[in-house]
């Protein structure tokens, strides 16, 4: 192995090239530029003036509706298994513009860098969004850098904005909720949370779990394209499908009846829930979506669903009743009901 | 997952409550002590498969319910010292205190962490020794042993900057202080399948004879409990006031050895303050002179200060079993999970939670309330 040389015979390392993120990364000036450098070109697209610029401009011509949303992650670990803070920061802001029924456009990205950390980090997560963003087939066109001091972040936080074109006629929301309706989901429950928590816990799990994180939008257009009349579309993100549903029934003033025998949950997401406490019906979700239509679509759309990769497990799991007005009802394998209500406060793991 | 979905077979659970059906000839009243299972009979709805007049009234076997608010008060109080990190099990941080709870105290600056296991909180005390870690020891005898391990390992490795508060409790005292309430309603107990898995079953037979009613070692799936129902009413029914096992996988007559041996070197017999049923003699657990060392309470002095309980709060009679949650006046108006008034509305074993979680259709008046629980 090659000795180095004694720290006093060796020369200054350059300040800008610091491995670590430091106070001037965000100053505004030399530093911050050369930190630029050095991460735009992670990204598609950055040889556009635009991500060099305070904003980008978007030809909006012929769209004759956007839908405009914004997100910010501040995820703890920052990678876990199955991905990372910048693959959720793309899709989960990508998933908000697909449950508005829009086709995902373009991005913004503002980094809130805290001091100290490491630039090899930063730049696997920039990639990590610029890999996403290509999945996505969406362009990633402006954004911000900031540094605070060392210990006021945790890390590092991202925000996203979207837009996305809505194409015209489309209304999808709570208002359009119908008794009757049926509600399909497009796969497992639980499967980010417990990655999460996992990773934060230095747990194992066998087989292991990874986060669900996916992009959405493709499961939506098919559904639209083919002339389905989705309701309703809703990503069971914070909170789980419960809050997400119960949120649902009280917006749309109707009853929501689930069938507990069809909501699927992986061996080891059940395995973690029965050793934790943990219901999987208020576990975090970034790859799974409800989705309203009509029972007699109910059929037609989850075999639309099942072609591609992120609708494979789609399956009816309820439906709307005039019922129980502005509740989540599940119906249990002994014939028997349980009222869910939504999640308060962070589901906390039981003493025994 | 084996040992778990079997005994929620529906099959199974049917046939069990078709069995219960054809025994059953008159009310009775059973009385599930754990948290556990009365979150499972509310989860599931078997409650919903009983016949009617048999009622099951839920017992105090929630370590989060029965803690006294002076003991939260400690930890909110402790949790704020200099240098303090305060470890705990998660549904011990939002219990209200007296003026607050553990996660307003966190939200306001202190360092209070959630861990899953004491052993945790003595490894934040190695890897932080300039920092004073405390640990929240609540529990009854199912946890006593993980916390008896936390005060011994951390005497082994000779760490000084380590302490718990204890607030632990024992189940057979309270079994008799409801037996012998006056007005007690419980004419047979299904016993907590865990704590006897850790001390055995010889106390319980000794109170199933000397008081004469039925008591059953029960699990906490569905086919556990209503195996252990059936069981009982069959005792009931034909009058033999004997102690069953329905929770053999587990549980041996003469619990787990080592887990007692290490109870018993680390912690003695005391009287203790129940949240609900109040001071009883010979029901807690504190720590031997050999480890009052590690002694949380004696470590940081707390001044005097009075705890006073929100007056609307009947924790104590339903903890006692004496009402059903939704009777409380304070139930899904002043009190809910978001803010509660009592334990039992925070942990998701307790009474109070349960019933607001699971049945709150049936309250608001939508449909009416299964009538299991006529009193």
């Amino acid at each position: 192995m090659e000795s180095s040389p004694s720290p006093s015979l060796q020369c200054p390392r350059p300040l800008h090239s610091s491995r670590v993120i430091q106070m001037a990364h965000g100053g505004g000036g030399r530093l911050m530029s050369e930190l630029l450098g050095r991460l735009l070109p992670l990204l598609p697209g950055s040889e556009k003036p635009s991500l060099r610029h305070d904003g980008a401009v978007v030809s909006v011509a012929d769209w004759e509706r956007l839908a405009f949303t914004t997100d910010s992650y501040v995820v703890n670990p920052l990678f876990f298994p199955g991905g990372d803070i910048g693959k959720l920061a793309v899709n989960g802001t990508v998933n908000d513009l697909a449950m508005c029924g829009a086709v995902p456009k373009v991005l913004s990205c503002a980094l809130i860098i805290e001091e100290g950390f490491p630039v090899a980090s930063l730049e696997r997560v920039l990639r990590s969004m610029a890999a996403a963003a290509e999945v996505a087939g969406i362009e990633i066109i402006t954004g911000d850098t900031k540094v605070v001091d060392r210990g006021k972040g945790d890390g590092l936080y991202i925000n996203t904005a979207g837009l996305g074109v809505l194409p015209s006629g489309i209304l999808i929301g709570p208002q359009k909720i119908q008794a009757g309706d049926a509600i399909i989901i497009n796969g497992d429950l639980g499967r980010h949370a417990v990655a999460v928590m996992g990773a934060r816990a230095d747990m194992v799990f066998d087989p292991p779990v990874e986060s669900d994180s996916v992009p959405l939008h493709r499961l939506v257009r098919s559904l639209l394209e083919s002339g389905i009349p989705v309701h309703c579309l809703r990503d069971a993100t914070r909170g789980g499908l419960a809050s997400t549903l119960v949120e649902l029934a009280e917006s749309s003033e109707l009853g929501i009846r689930l069938f507990d025998d069809k909501i699927a949950v992986g061996e080891s997401v059940r395995s973690a829930c029965e050793i934790l406490g943990l219901d999987p019906l208020y576990l975090a979700n970034e790859g799974r979506c409800v989705v309203f239509v009509p029972a007699k679509y109910a059929e037609g759309a989850v075999a639309l669903m099942r072609e591609l990769p992120e609708g494979r497990e789609a399956v009816v799991i309820g439906r709307v009743t005039r019922e129980h007005k502005r509740m989540l009802v599940v119906e249990g394998q002994y014939g028997t009901e349980r009222c869910v209500p939504m999640l308060s406060g962070e589901q906390l793991p039981r003493i025994c | 997952m084996r040992y778990v979905e079997e005994f929620r077979d529906s099959a199974r659970v049917k046939a069990l409550a078709n069995a219960i059906g054809r025994v059953v000839t008159r009310p009775w009243r059973i009385m599930e002590v754990c948290g556990g299972q009365t979150h499972s009979i509310v989860k599931y709805g078997l409650d919903q498969l009983l016949p009617e007049g048999l009622e099951l009234i839920h017992g105090p076997g929630c370590p989060v319910c029965v803690t006294p608010t002076e003991k939260i008060d400690a930890a909110v109080w402790v949790s704020q010292q200099p240098n303090v990190i305060f470890c705990s099990f998660g549904d011990m941080l939002r219990v209200p205190g007296s003026s607050e709870d553990l996660l307003t105290t966190k939200a306001r600056g202190a360092d209070i962490r959630m861990v899953h296991s004491p052993l945790d909180a003595v490894a934040i005390a190695r890897e932080n020794p300039e920092r004073e870690v405390v640990f929240f020891a609540v529990g009854f005898e199912t946890t006593a042993p993980a916390n008896a391990m936390a005060a011994y390992a951390a005497r082994r490795q000779a760490l000084t900057n380590f302490s718990m508060i204890i607030a632990h409790v024992l189940v057979p005292p309270a079994i008799l202080a409801i037996l012998q309430a006056e007005g007690n309603r419980v004419q047979g107990f299904l016993a907590a399948g865990h704590v006897c898995s850790i001390m055995g079953t010889s106390e319980y037979q000794l109170i199933a004879a000397t008081h004469r009613v039925p008591i059953v070692v029960t699990g906490f799936e569905p086919v556990d409990i209503m195996q252990g129902i059936l069981m009982c009413v069959r005792q009931l029914e034909v009058g033999t006031f004997a102690l069953e096992n329905q929770y053999a996988r587990v549980v041996r007559p003469e619990g787990n050895g080592p887990a007692r041996a290490l109870v018993a070197e680390v912690f003695e017999i005391v009287g203790s303050d129940w949240r609900g049923l109040g001071e009883l003699a010979v029901s807690g657990l504190a720590l031997r002179d050999a480890y009052l060392s590690y002694d949380a309470e004696l470590r940081f002095p707390r001044p005097c200060s009075v705890t006073s309980i929100p007056s609307a709060c009947q924790a104590g009679a339903v903890l006692t079993g004496q009402i059903k949650p939704p009777q409380c006046s304070a139930f899904a108006k002043a009190c809910t999970p978001e803010h509660p008034l009592g334990a039992p509305m925070v942990s998701t074993e307790g009474a109070c939670a349960a019933y607001y979680h699971y049945r709150r259709r049936s309250i608001d008046g939508v449909v009416p309330v299964p009538e299991f629980a006529v009193s």
